[in-house]
């Protein structure tokens, strides 16, 4: 199933994605990597508010390569999001909605998902051109000093993603791989006279 | 004796910093389009086709193919009759300090490993050189992104292991990486030397183009048994499942000592980038 969603998201609108789901995403979307990650736990554990609104919100782990003069955004794909797994349960657990990134997530944000009723996509890997394609302004809000991990506001335009790990405890990376393999060992069942 | 100049080193490491990020080397064109053909899973041909949407777009918007422009990972050979004018490392750091400026490419480097600022420059750059017969300089870029390198592996492995143990050991490696270092990946694999020069054979494997097998056939059959075994792994485009879980995969190695076997994994991605110029 493709989905078309906006931003900020409710756990309604999340409820029917399920692990393998493409999602066409439109709205406003945060940038954040490690640095800007370990920042807002410092801020959170100041009491001090987050540099965006939390409630509903998209995190994209992406550090982009520099814009040349006149364009919005350069090369954007997205980053390796087990780094973040020890700040995102937090996030989560404060309403934040989506995750947009690439690679495997460890049990604590797994359950963090499924408890928040959040959802996990990935962004295609290594494919920083196209993933750029869909960001239609950038705005930088916070953390400058921290170069390409600054934290960036993207208004983005049907942006190509798929659900990894749904609210329901579906995981791609798990059910993706394991599919296909089945469809090999069907295929060899049937050739068997 | 030839004399190249350091201003010469630096414009050509200039040139190549672009244009590795920008243009995917032929073969591993090629082997992504062979891939694309031979995958029978619908949603990892619909990736696999994503993927070269990506490196036509990057190439009509002349913007890096990943924004992982990487560490830039310079491989000299030095012929042994040229004489450098001027400081051949200094030369090569400021060739990565102007094309990565120019270039509009991404900054990656930290200069401490635990104080983590950026140097804002992309330099250092990681040098290795070579010492070869002949009066020519010949110099590649490799911008290595670490998505892959960090799920690259070393293990000493004991003798009696022998090559069940370094297919076991390389197979497990990327059934470890799963999705996280962007695959298809490309695969460089060292066996033998000591714990530091099996490393560098790894690393060295990825600058050999992908249609060009290892010449001892021991290893180009090895390099094919392996080939085989991680393409039937599942894991496929991006870990979404498919059979095209890797392009290629070299194997180099080197003379070691009887108590040892080691091996090393290297994982690159489906963007794996070098580019070349001879002085």
């Amino acid at each position: 199933m493709q989905y078309k969603l906006t931003t900020p998201v409710t756990r309604e609108d999340l409820s029917p994605l399920k692990a393998g789901d493409t999602v066409l995403l439109s709205g406003t979307v945060y940038t954040a990597r490690d640095a800007a990650h370990k920042r807002m736990m410092e801020l959170l554990d100041a009491g001090d508010p987050l540099p965006f609104p939390v409630e509903g919100s998209a995190l994209y782990y992406v550090g982009p390569t520099p814009e040349r003069p006149g364009e919005v955004i350069g090369s954007a794909g997205p980053t390796t999001s087990g780094r973040m797994d020890a700040y995102a349960p937090r996030l989560l657990d404060l309403g934040q909605a989506m995750m947009i990134g690439k690679g495997a997530r460890n049990g604590a944000v797994k359950e963090a998902v499924v408890r928040n009723g959040a959802v996990y996509l990935a962004a295609l890997g290594g494919a920083g051109a196209l993933m750029a394609a869909s960001v239609k302004k950038l705005e930088m809000i916070c953390w400058e000093d921290l170069g390409c991990e600054a934290v960036r506001r993207l208004e983005v335009a049907d942006m190509p993603l798929t659900v990894i790990l749904d609210a329901h405890g579906g995981d791609l990376y798990q059910s993706g791989p394991a599919a296909y393999l089945a469809s090999l060992e069907n295929k060899q069942e049937g050739e068997t006279p | 004796m030839r004399t190249i100049s350091a201003a010469q080193i630096t414009e050509a490491v200039a040139r190549l910093s672009i244009r590795a990020n920008t243009e995917l080397p032929a073969d591993v064109a090629a082997a992504l389009d062979r891939c694309r053909r031979a995958e029978p899973w619908p949603l990892a041909g619909e990736t696999l086709d994503l993927l070269q949407d990506n490196l036509n777009l990057a190439r009509e918007r002349d913007l890096p193919i990943c924004q992982d422009t990487g560490m830039a990972c310079v491989f000299v050979e030095l012929g042994q009759e040229v004489h450098i004018d001027g400081n051949f490392e200094e030369a090569i750091h400021e060739g990565v300090r102007r094309g990565y400026g120019e270039g509009f490419l991404r900054k990656s480097i930290v200069a401490d490993p635990l104080r983590r600022v950026n140097t804002e420059d992309n330099t250092p750059a990681s040098i290795t050189v070579r010492i070869v017969p002949g009066d020519r300089l010949s110099l590649t870029v490799a911008p290595k992104g670490f998505g892959s390198e960090n799920m690259s592996r070393l293990g000493m492995l004991k003798p009696a292991d022998g090559v069940e143990g370094v297919k076991k050991f390389v197979v497990e490696t990327v059934r470890l990486a799963g999705p996280n270092p962007c695959p298809p990946t490309v695969l460089g694999v060292g066996i033998g030397g000591s714990f530091d020069k099996v490393a560098a054979l790894a690393k060295h494997a990825l600058l050999r183009p992908l249609d060009q097998p290892n010449p001892d056939p021991f290893y180009a059959a090895l390099e094919g048994e392996l080939l085989e075994e991680i393409n039937a792994l599942g894991i496929g485009p991006q870990g979404f499942g498919g059979r095209t879980t890797c392009l290629g995969l070299a194997i180099e190695t080197a003379s070691t000592h009887v108590a040892g076997l080691p091996v090393a994994v290297n994982v690159s991605c489906h963007v794996t980038r070098r580019a070349t110029e001879v002085l």
